[in-house]
């Protein structure tokens, strides 16, 4: 009798631990910025007229059908407009490659076609140019879940990432973490902290009224921190976008969205 | 030639404002924290209540809106990160405060609120523009904590 008991009282423990495991949500739950908006500031995202993104999608466009300095087209890989484009690959970046043996983000591969494809001189990582084709690539996985790889060669940059998530830097002596998981939802002034994900990048910012990328936007944090920034493309920054864009992992691509 | 006195000027531009923001910077004091606290206010400075308030709402200053509340204030945006500071000085001591105010992250080394006299050498990568410097200076400190304490006295009619 005494062991049977012992079991059935082991089993009734693993069955509530169950229970509680179950029940509580174990990953809080992925909200997109787009939910922290103002309806006036979704209607906007919304309609391709008042969206300023779409404008700068025509200019990826653009810059997509200009010919390269060894007269190759960005097209004869990717199709009319980019047609060929496949939205679950877009939605994988940043990746490994496997050639150069380390992650690059859609933005570092865009460049690499760039140079080595188009034989064009590198573009800044500050240029338009560059803004307006990671918009309109982006674009093309619209609606698609993020999906970026963390295992294997991955897992070290993402690990990375997930450090500098949570150092404290700046005057302000804060992390990225108090505001975007500790305090999500609350009030800073009149505005209300997101979970801080890159669904929408590239986005157009109503504070700046400007289309940034993510790096752009990171330099504005860092500005607001009152601390030293780092390069748009340096490691540190690449490495925080695996981690940001992995946190968001099942959010589907907004881009090109609205955000304060 | 005209590249080149462009780049003079923005050069000099640049060295005027460093050169402001020294004069803006102070020694920063040395202070004694004696349990969960600072006693002897900071370089034995007297705060200035009215002053305080006004640095309690400036945003370029304290800030403390955009994370406190203040119900005995009227202004429209104010957050809810950290506590409603109503009646602050039932739950702690002016010498409290202090700390609280100077360097939050002695009391607690998670929290999110800035120390706004933390010493400069324990700031992880400070932006150029403010190097050496803390956020607040000795005597807004101690106007903040004046106002703060003021409150109390306040709403029982001692001050103004
Ligand atoms: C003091 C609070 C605070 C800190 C610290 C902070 N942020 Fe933010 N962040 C905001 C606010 C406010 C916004 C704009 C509104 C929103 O989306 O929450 C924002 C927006 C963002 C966005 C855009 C979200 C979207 O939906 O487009 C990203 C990405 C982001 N932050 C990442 C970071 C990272 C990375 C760090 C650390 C380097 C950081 N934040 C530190 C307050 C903060
Ligand atoms: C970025 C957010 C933020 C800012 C800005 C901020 N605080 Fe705080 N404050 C907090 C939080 C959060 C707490 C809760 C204690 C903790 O974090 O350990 C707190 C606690 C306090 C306390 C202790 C209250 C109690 O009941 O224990 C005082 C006093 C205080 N703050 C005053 C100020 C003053 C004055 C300013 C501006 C000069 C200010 N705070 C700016 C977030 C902030």
């Amino acid at each position: 009798m005494k062991p049977f008991n012992l079991s059935l009282f082991q089993f009734l423990l693993l069955f509530i631990v169950c229970l509680l495991l179950i029940s509580s949500p174990l990953k809080a739950e992925l909200i997109s910025g787009y939910d922290f908006l103002s309806n006036q500031a979704k209607e906007m995202q919304n309609d391709d007229f008042q969206n300023p993104g779409y404008a700068m999608i025509e200019q990826g466009l653009t810059t997509y059908n200009r010919k390269g300095e060894n007269d190759k087209l960005c097209s004869q890989c990717h199709g009319e407009n980019g047609d060929k484009f496949i939205p679950e690959s877009i939605a994988q970046f940043p990746k490994f490659h496997k050639i150069l043996k380390r992650p690059v983000t859609l933005r570092d591969q865009i460049q690499l076609c760039w140079g080595k494809r188009l034989d064009n001189f590198p573009l800044l990582y500050d240029d338009t140019d560059l803004l307006a084709l990671e918009t309109m690539i982006r674009n093309k996985a619209y609606g698609e879940e993020v999906n970026v790889n963390i295992s294997g060669n991955m897992q070290p940059y993402y690990d990375a990432g997930k450090k500098f998530y949570l150092t404290r830097f700046g005057q302000m002596d804060m992390n990225c973490a108090q505001c975007h998981d500790i305090y999500t939802g609350k009030m800073l002034r009149g505005q209300k902290l997101s979970q801080g994900h890159t669904n929408g990048f590239p986005l157009f910012r109503l504070e700046s009224q400007k289309m940034v990328n993510l790096p752009q936007r990171l330099r504005e944090c860092f500005r607001s921190l009152r601390a030293e920034t780092f390069a748009q493309d340096s490691d540190e920054f690449r490495n925080l976008e695996i981690y940001l864009n992995a946190r968001g992992n099942g959010l589907k691509i907004e881009t090109p969205a609205i955000r304060y | 030639m005209i590249f080149k006195e462009k780049t003079f000027t923005l050069f000099s531009l640049i060295m005027l404002i460093f050169y402001i923001n020294n004069l803006a910077a102070e020694d920063i004091a040395r202070y004694e924290v004696t349990g969960n606290s600072i006693i002897k206010p900071l370089n034995d400075l007297t705060g200035k209540p009215e002053r305080g308030q006004e640095l309690f709402r400036d945003q370029n200053k304290g800030n403390c809106l955009a994370c406190h509340r203040l119900s005995t204030l009227n202004d429209s945006f104010q957050g809810n990160i950290g506590p409603l500071l109503d009646n602050v000085t039932l739950r702690l001591t002016e010498a409290q405060i202090r700390l609280r105010i100077a360097d939050m992250k002695q009391v607690n080394p998670y929290s999110i609120m800035p120390g706004f006299y933390r010493s400069p050498e324990r700031i992880n990568r400070i932006s150029p523009l403010y190097e050496g410097s803390t956020i607040l200076t000795a005597q807004e400190v101690e106007d903040i904590v004046s106002y703060l304490v003021s409150l109390n006295l306040k709403s029982s009619g001692e001050y103004k």
